[in-house]
């Protein structure tokens, strides 16, 4: 207890993100109640919960694409309202929805769209910039692949591209949403693999949403279970001690989590 | 044709025109096509001709109207129909191809309520539906070539903007783009383009240049930087191509450039089949 408290203490002063008696409601429907939630510089933070727990407006209420209705989020410090430095996030959101494979764009454009934020309107790209989005590339290792059209790439290959389109533009914070929907399981691996790497070299803070508990592999250091309400919080070591009592609560009767044993390497079995 | 070129400023005004339209549909078409909107080119080209058809009908009825290019209320109706198109598409958001056929359909009916009332104009409006070569005027010329260079420009300075709203719409609200502003700035440019065009091409084909050279050039390219660059060249050759033969065959020049951007297409898709089974 007191070894936490001392490393909390070196910390920045304020969490990166501050979340407090946060609700959303759509029409008549309550998707959020009084969440509160904080994020520590340097965490690996997953957020599970299943379909309709409000994971998805969490994030859009983090990202600034709702307004919060009820409560307050606090980002570096900031009420979210006066928050301008969107350039700080890095979002990497469900591959499968978002983006058109048939695009004709190289993987090297791609992640240089990255920079349009930060860049700002009427600039171009100069010599820096274009190295940037070198390095972010070998950063993910897809330095083989700048100059092939996006579309060519496996869905895991794709999700590195845009986890390197995220970190071009030098972010503290990196939001991901349901990374690995539609991406084949052997590459699933590979990239909670980058992403545990990003956290612990570079001592990034990642926000990832994932409605899939057995993803919540060893290189979480903490997660939060959402079922509009906030119903656990804590490292990931609590969170294995206690799903087996506490998740069918969240996610309702007659569900039955498996525990994921990282000894031997085997993934746990997924809500269904 | 060289001394047909030197002699007569309708032709003139013709190759400069189309020679200009050859850059700037296809550029622009480039982002249509891969927002996937190349419908919407068609429902304002139709607009455009309610535009037109009104405008000749006024200059019929009174004598201030007579002298203004019909263009322009052309494209006043072009404008006017992109931005009812983005507010139906907000309207019906779960069906969001229906404010094409509303929209061409609105134009149509208007273009043909308006003939009617004008007893049926002369040949001029012939004109404006298969496009005409000896019908370009210079204030057409001087539209085409102002309207080009604003839209190059715009797109130039907007370009990485623009890449990423149509590459991922979702990624460039989420890292607070201006979407909307942008968004509205490229549909009032696809309706200035499609109205600067018809002149040479005619209403029923100018989307044709917008989508043709495009749907050829996205088979072969590497990338957007490509895409655009062969968007280009395909969409000049086929202006010009098929200038210079309507010129010598007399045929109906926008029958004929679209026939020639349907077989680059064709050329690049069976190329494409050769490359790739050859690699296999």
């Amino acid at each position: 207890m007191i070894l936490i408290l001392r490393v909390n203490d070196m910390k920045k002063k304020y969490p990166l993100i501050e979340i407090k008696g946060l609700s959303y409601r759509y029409d008549k429907e309550n998707v959020l109640e009084n969440v509160n939630l904080e994020i520590e510089r340097g965490t690996f933070l997953a957020v599970v919960g299943p379909n309709g727990s409000g994971k998805s407006t969490l994030l859009k209420l983090i990202l600034g694409l709702l307004k919060p209705q009820k409560g307050e989020i606090r980002m570096f410090g900031k009420d979210i309202s006066q928050f301008r430095e969107r350039q700080k996030i890095g979002f990497v959101s469900q591959k499968a929805n978002s983006f058109n494979s048939g695009f004709p764009a190289t993987v090297f454009e791609v992640v240089s769209s990255g920079l349009t934020k930060k860049m700002g309107l009427f600039r171009f790209m100069k010599r820096a910039d274009r190295e940037k989005v070198d390095l972010s590339i070998s950063a993910v290792g897809m330095e083989k692949f700048a100059d092939r059209n996006i579309g060519e790439l496996s869905g895991g290959q794709q999700q590195r591209v845009f986890i390197a389109r995220a970190l071009v533009s030098e972010p503290e914070l990196l939001v991901l949403d349901e990374p690995t929907v539609g991406v084949d399981a052997k590459s699933v691996q590979s990239f909670y693999e980058l992403l545990g790497k990003l956290n612990k070299d570079k001592g990034l803070t990642l926000l990832m949403v994932t409605h899939d508990i057995g993803a919540v592999s060893d290189k979480v250091t903490t997660v939060a279970c959402l079922n509009k309400e906030l119903f656990f919080h804590g490292s990931t070591r609590e969170f294995e001690e206690q799903k087996m009592e506490d998740l069918s609560g969240i996610y309702g009767h007659g569900v039955r989590v498996l525990s994921h044993d990282h000894h031997n390497g085997k993934n746990g079995e997924d809500i269904k | 044709m060289i001394t047909g070129l030197m002699e007569y400023e309708f032709l003139q005004n013709a190759f400069l025109a189309g020679m200009v339209i050859g850059v700037v549909a296809p550029l622009l078409g480039v982002f249509v096509v891969v927002r996937r909107l190349s419908l919407i080119a068609d429902a304002l080209s139709h607009v455009t001709l309610a535009g037109i058809a009104f405008s000749l009908l006024l200059g019929k009825q009174t004598v201030v109207f007579s002298g203004i290019n019909p263009l322009y209320m052309g494209m006043a109706f072009s404008v006017a129909g992109s931005l009812f198109i983005e507010k139906l598409r907000t309207v019906y958001k779960h069906y969001q191809e229906l404010a094409i056929p509303i929209i061409l359909s609105s134009g149509i009916g208007l273009g043909v309520i308006f003939i009617s009332l004008a007893d049926g104009f002369n040949t001029d409006l012939f004109s404006y539906l298969f496009g005409s070569v000896s019908a370009v005027s210079r204030t057409d010329l001087w539209t085409v070539v102002l309207i080009s260079i604003a839209v190059i420009a715009v797109i130039g300075l907007l370009y990485k903007e623009l890449f990423l709203l149509s590459f991922d719409e979702e990624y460039a609200r989420a890292t607070g783009i201006p979407a909307k502003a942008i968004h509205f700035i490229f549909i009032v440019m696809v309706a200035l383009v499609i109205a600067a065009s018809m002149r040479i091409v005619g209403v029923l084909l100018v989307s044709s240049l917008m989508t043709l050279p495009v749907a050829a050039s996205i088979r072969i390219a590497k990338g957007f930087r490509q895409a655009i660059l062969y968007s280009v060249l395909f969409g000049e050759a086929a202006v010009l191509g098929g200038l210079v033969l309507s010129y010598n065959l007399d045929l109906a020049p926008g029958g004929t450039i679209v026939m020639i951007a349907v077989l680059i297409l064709v050329i690049t898709v069976l190329w494409k089949k050769m490359r790739t089974s050859s690699a296999v």
